[in-house]
């Protein structure tokens, strides 16, 4: 069995929205496992997003571009209510999530960031060892004999390709570890409590190329467990890791479609202008 | 189409669209001077002609050295993306039409002046004027970023085909009439037939500034008219 292979428990009792449907050029059904419908977002009176419609394919990667303010890592924290941490902040719409819509107020937030993980731009491993960074989150949900989080936390760590560069040092800090080994411990430490959904807000911006391939090596791995939701400012790299592209501009959505479609020839002009550096 | 935020990224785009349309005038006018040296027997402008085959291939490589330039500095994508692709392809099918037109005036000489049928030059003339008709418009096509009008020359290519298996059928005939004949006619019939790939090159042409433009290859099959190959003639 695989250890790290996403959970299996509903996060409601309704059943599963499949939204199975035949995409065009794609070889299997493609099933929608987050679809956002009409979403707002308000910070206070501001609003942020307006009337986002978009599905999020499971086992693909989707890309959220734009500019600065367009309101992609506004919608990419939705996905797990992060803004519920901030007062004046609200969502209006539906986010559903295997049938359940994850904007519903009495959603457990807990287990929603269970199953639906987030890494930041920045990487940031706790002030413990590099074991306990993967444990850590393990322990919040489950209680497990130590050798079975042994396994858990090589597992992880071997996924996030970091097992072989940490396994001599699990005991020492996260902290000591280079940008690019501590943004893939971070990946761990998500993929550790078996999420299905793993959210990137632009997880190489602070990382060399070499530790960048790394990350988008590690991404094109996931994808064969994990849905990948990847909020990036590098044209290139959701050219080179997404299934699927959003092109989003001032709290709108101007364009979705296979990445393929969208940096070849992409249907708006916004857009056009957009990924080839004609903006504004 | 809006400037690019890093206006030298527009020149570079702008230089490599030069250089494609100055190529294509070059190959333009070997194709004519070439006709022209058959026709006339010109000693001279065949010479020319061979000699002026280096300066569209050396204006291919400047297209090429400029294209990867770009391609490495800029990550060009969507239209950007598609403008380079279409110079690197055009250019490579302008240095094939500089090839045939070059080995056009290299059977000059093979021709040889003994035999000089009127008719069946008026023929190879009548095909090189369309098949520089053809190359003229589509460079047109691209200089103005015009899809209907390179699909036009895309439709057209039928002519020349049609034309070139009419000569085949004719230079048979004259063949089997007198096997003197044979030397001139098969040399005729290379150059004809070279007159018929440049016709090939400038429907491809066509399709890639569809592709530029559209960003997409035309539906369908390409009218053919030449039935030389098919044991019809």
């Amino acid at each position: 069995m695989n250890d790290n292979s996403p959970a299996s428990g509903s996060l409601t009792t309704q059943k599963p929205h499949l939204g199975v449907r035949e995409h065009e050029g794609a070889k299997q059904p493609l099933s929608e496992k987050v679809s956002v419908k009409d979403v707002c977002f308000f910070y206070g009176e501001s609003k942020a997003l307006k009337n986002i419609t978009l599905p999020i394919y499971e086992r693909k990667v989707t890309a959220l571009i734009g500019p600065s303010g367009c309101g992609k890592s506004t919608l990419l924290r939705i996905f797990n209510r992060m803004y519920d941490l901030y007062p004046k902040q609200r969502a209006e719409g539906e986010i559903l999530f295997d049938g359940g819509n994850v904007l519903d107020p009495k959603q457990d937030l807990n287990l929603l960031r269970a199953r639906i993980g987030m890494v930041f731009q920045k990487p940031t491993p706790f002030p413990m060892s590099i074991y306990d960074n993967i444990a850590f989150g393990i322990r919040l949900y489950e209680r497990l004999p130590k050798s079975e989080m042994d396994d858990r936390v090589e597992s992880a760590l071997k996924r996030a390709a970091l097992w072989d560069e940490v396994k001599s040092k699990l005991g020492t800090s996260g902290l000591g570890l280079s940008g690019g080994q501590q943004q893939r411990l971070c990946i761990a430490r998500t993929i550790a409590v078996r999420p299905e959904v793993v959210l990137l807000d632009e997880p190489t911006s602070a990382l060399d190329p070499i530790a960048t391939a790394k990350v988008e090596e590690l991404i094109y791995q996931l994808k064969n467990d994990y849905t990948i939701v990847i909020v990036t400012h590098n044209m290139q790299q959701a050219a080179r890791v997404a299934d699927y592209t959003a092109f989003m501009y001032l709290g709108e959505l101007v364009e979705f479609g296979e990445t393929r479609q969208v940096f070849t020839k992409p249907t708006k002009s916004r857009t056009e202008d957009y990924i080839t550096g004609r903006f504004g | 189409m809006t400037e690019h935020t890093l206006r030298a990224y527009d020149e570079e785009l702008h230089d490599l669209s030069q250089l494609v349309a100055e190529m294509g005038g070059l190959a333009e006018r070997q194709i004519r001077a070439s006709i022209d040296a058959l026709i006339r027997r010109d000693k001279d402008l065949a010479a020319s002609v061979i000699t002026a085959d280096g300066e569209v291939d050396a204006l291919e490589r400047r297209i090429e050295e400029l294209a990867i330039q770009l391609i490495a500095k800029r990550a060009p994508l969507a239209g950007d993306l598609r403008e380079i692709v279409a110079a690197l392809r055009i250019s490579i099918d302008l240095e094939r039409v500089g090839d045939f037109a070059k080995n056009i005036a290299r059977r000059y000489t093979a021709l040889g002046s003994e035999s000089d049928p009127n008719q069946l030059m008026r023929r190879v003339e009548q095909m090189a004027n369309l098949a520089l008709v053809q190359i003229r418009d589509v460079l047109d096509s691209y200089v103005r970023r015009d899809a209907t009008e390179a699909m036009a020359v895309w439709k057209r290519d039928e002519e020349i085909d049609a034309l070139y298996t009419a000569l085949f059928r004719e230079l048979l005939t004259y063949m089997m009439e007198d096997p003197r004949n044979i030397t001139f006619s098969t040399h005729l019939l290379f150059c004809a037939k070279y007159i018929e790939r440049i016709g090939d090159h400038a429907t491809n042409i066509a399709e890639t500034v569809n592709f530029m433009i559209k960003g997409e290859l035309p539906q369908g099959t390409r009218p053919r008219g030449d039935l030389s190959d098919a044991g019809v003639v």
